[in-house]
């Protein structure tokens, strides 16, 4: 147990390295900050003493470490574009980028996991097959089509639910601001939450009725019936609690994605986090934010796989015993 | 004496298992019909739409946001509307389809070539290669592809002359769509190449003494392509999808070359004001043309699936 949790933090230490790595060749080599920051008339000696101010006259690995230092103690650099510490920016939005993120993944398990237990149990059910023909559209619709067409018809048409922003935000603190204490702030969590997590949604529906589906069919199963134990009992007792390894893994891994697919939802509804900062300094080559924000992700990222990794090992007892499956499994 | 002459290619392809399983399954000859009427619709764009969306002269201003078909005030002209400058929501669709089918199927093939290079150069050399191959494309699957195309289309921007932002930005989307999409093909081919690579046949020929990249290209490749066609397939309609989503973000194609993504992007402005089908018109031929894709792709998984027959 011990030497699995071990190699796994080992693993990720290289991983976590070449994050580290890729940000910094970023921040350090594209475009050419010199040139942006002197602007159009300057001395060769004003250069020089730029260059040297900002260290890039020292050696690579110096640079490197410096970079990896600095960004320890929360130092990102400025932004290009607004001209204020990366740090602070990010520290702003993402609060409002959390939010969504912790709402949206709880919506898509709340309906996703009875959904698939649902589809599973009764699959041949006119409703049953409704949903998967739904979900399946649904994996090929585009996120940010999903919110366009939610505010067409809840804001647009309606009228019912706001279509932008976060609404009245409450301070928490001197760095967390929440939208979770106010009806307005709820209200305008409502479309872009459903928007970012409905894909995660069809998936978690889908592989919870995978599973039940293979797990129906076990001895256990009949084993259960026969001792006269209640549907309920069989279904969510027995059945559900043994589909709950894969989702456990696919959820958690697509924290992730829904991570990343959090700058378009933000961008569709102009919600003020992360997601649609990074967005736009891509449109206008901000690299400084571009490489605090794949630094950020990077790290988040490892440490939802590690997470995720050790889960798997706590949930599943056969892990355990047999390091070898652990391996082949993954 | 009149031996039979063997069956030529064309027979042969009628006569085949995959094409009697694609006639018996009506979803596949649904979605491949759909498939074949947007791509010929894309292709066939420049002849055969009523109008050509990039010549500004076609433009009248009179016909701005003219209601599409069954609607009051709807003109024959415009099956689908106009948008504000009244183009033919039509023309503009199929020019538009046109560039997103480019971008997406120029990403696959790159990330096909890569991919398919990397996982046999990997299964095949082992070792130290092996290790090194397979953990970069293990880091990058940790990031959604799409973020990694996003950064990718940042940093290229940012190291291109600004003047030649417009004229290079199909290129960019292309290389930064089929970068991020790699590493998938990689596993796949390493994982056929594994099992391909002890097999006599490799054998025979290093024994006639035959170098590695030979084996690989001519023996090695063609056994290991079944799965890249599937994968290819599905990732197509991805990569359409992630054109589709850099565009609507603005780090995509620029409204003088609009792709769909763009147009839905330009059209999402007149939500509010009522005008919806300057946005939802492209976003339905996007959806349709993922969605017809993405069901081939999965018929043809199922179809290549021994163990499914």
């Amino acid at each position: 147990m011990l030497a699995f949790i071990v190699s796994r933090i080992l693993q990720a230490i290289p991983v976590l390295l070449v994050i580290g790595f890729i940000s910094f060749a970023m921040f350090a080599y594209v475009g050419d900050p010199v040139t942006i920051m002197l602007g159009q008339d300057y001395t060769e000696a004003q250069r020089v003493a730029l260059v040297h101010q900002l260290g890039l006259d020292q050696p690579f690995f110096v640079q490197y470490a410096k970079f990896i230092w600095a960004a320890l103690h929360g130092n990102f650099g400025m932004s290009y574009r607004l001209a204020q510490p990366v740090a602070g920016l990010i520290a702003q939005r993402l609060p409002a980028t959390l939010e969504l993120v912790a709402t949206a993944t709880v919506f898509s398990l709340l309906i996703g996991i009875p959904l698939g237990v649902y589809t599973g149990i009764y699959r041949n059910a006119p409703l049953a097959r409704l949903c998967m023909a739904i979900s399946l559209v649904g994996v090929s619709l585009p996120t940010f089509l999903i919110g366009i067409l939610l505010i067409l018809v809840f804001s647009v048409l309606l009228g019912w639910l706001p279509s932008f922003g976060r609404g009245d935000t409450v301070q928490l603190g001197a760095w967390w601001t929440t939208g979770f204490l106010t009806i307005s702030g709820l209200r305008a969590l409502v479309l872009p939450a459903i928007t970012l997590g409905l894909f995660q949604l069809t998936l978690i529906m889908r592989l919870v009725r995978a599973e039940m589906l293979e797990v129906l069919r076990t001895d256990y199963i009949k084993f259960a019936r026969a001792r006269g134990l209640s549907n309920r009992a069989v279904y969510f007792g027995h059945a559900l609690k043994n589909t709950l390894v894969p989702v456990i893994t696919i959820a958690g891994l697509q924290i992730g994605g829904i991570i990343a697919f959090s700058l378009v939802t933000e961008t569709v509804f102009q919600w003020p986090g992360m997601g649609l900062l990074l967005v736009q300094s891509v449109a206008v080559a901000d690299i400084p934010v571009m490489s605090a924000y794949l630094l950020l992700v990077g790290v988040v990222f490892v440490l939802i796989n590690l997470v995720v990794d050790l889960l798997y090992f706590a949930v599943d007892p056969r892990l355990r015993v047999d390091r070898t499956i652990a391996t082949a499994t993954r | 004496m009149s031996a039979t002459h063997p069956p030529t290619r064309w027979a042969r392809a009628l006569d085949s298992d995959l094409l009697y399983s694609f006639r018996r399954s009506p979803l596949a000859l649904a979605s491949a019909s759909v498939a074949l009427i947007l791509i010929l619709a894309a292709v066939l764009a420049p002849w055969i739409a009523p109008q050509d969306p990039t010549n500004v002269a076609n433009l009248n201003l009179l016909n701005s946001f003219n209601p599409p078909l069954p609607l009051e005030g709807s003109d024959w002209a415009f099956p689908l509307g106009t948008d504000e400058q009244g183009r033919d929501m039509l023309s503009a669709i199929m020019f538009g389809s046109r560039i997103s089918l480019i971008v997406g199927a120029a990403a696959v093939v790159f990330a096909v070539v890569v991919g398919v290079a990397v996982g046999l150069l990997a299964g095949y050399a082992g070792g130290m290669i092996d290790a090194f191959l397979m953990r970069a494309a293990d880091v990058q699957l940790t990031f959604p592809s799409i973020l990694m195309a996003l950064l990718v289309d940042g940093v290229v921007s940012a190291e291109l002359p600004q003047t030649m932002h417009a004229t290079l930005q199909l290129y960019v989307l292309i290389f930064a769509i089929g970068i991020s999409r790699w590493p998938q093909f990689a596993r796949t081919v390493r994982g056929s190449t594994l099992v391909e690579r002890n097999k006599d046949y490799v054998m025979a020929a290093r024994l006639i003494g035959l170098g590695r990249v030979r084996i690989m290209a001519t023996h090695i490749l063609p056994n290991v392509l079944g799965p890249v066609l599937v994968l290819g397939t599905l990732t197509l309609g991805l990569a359409i999808l992630d054109e589709a989503t850099l565009s609507f973000l603005g780090v995509g194609l620029p409204p003088t070359q609009p792709s769909l993504g763009t147009l839905i992007r330009i059209g999402d402005d007149f939500l509010f004001s009522g005008q919806w089908w300057v946005t939802i018109f492209p976003g339905v031929a996007l959806v349709l043309m993922v969605l017809s894709i993405n069901l081939l792709g999965d018929w043809l998984r199922d179809a290549l699936n021994p163990r499914l027959r």
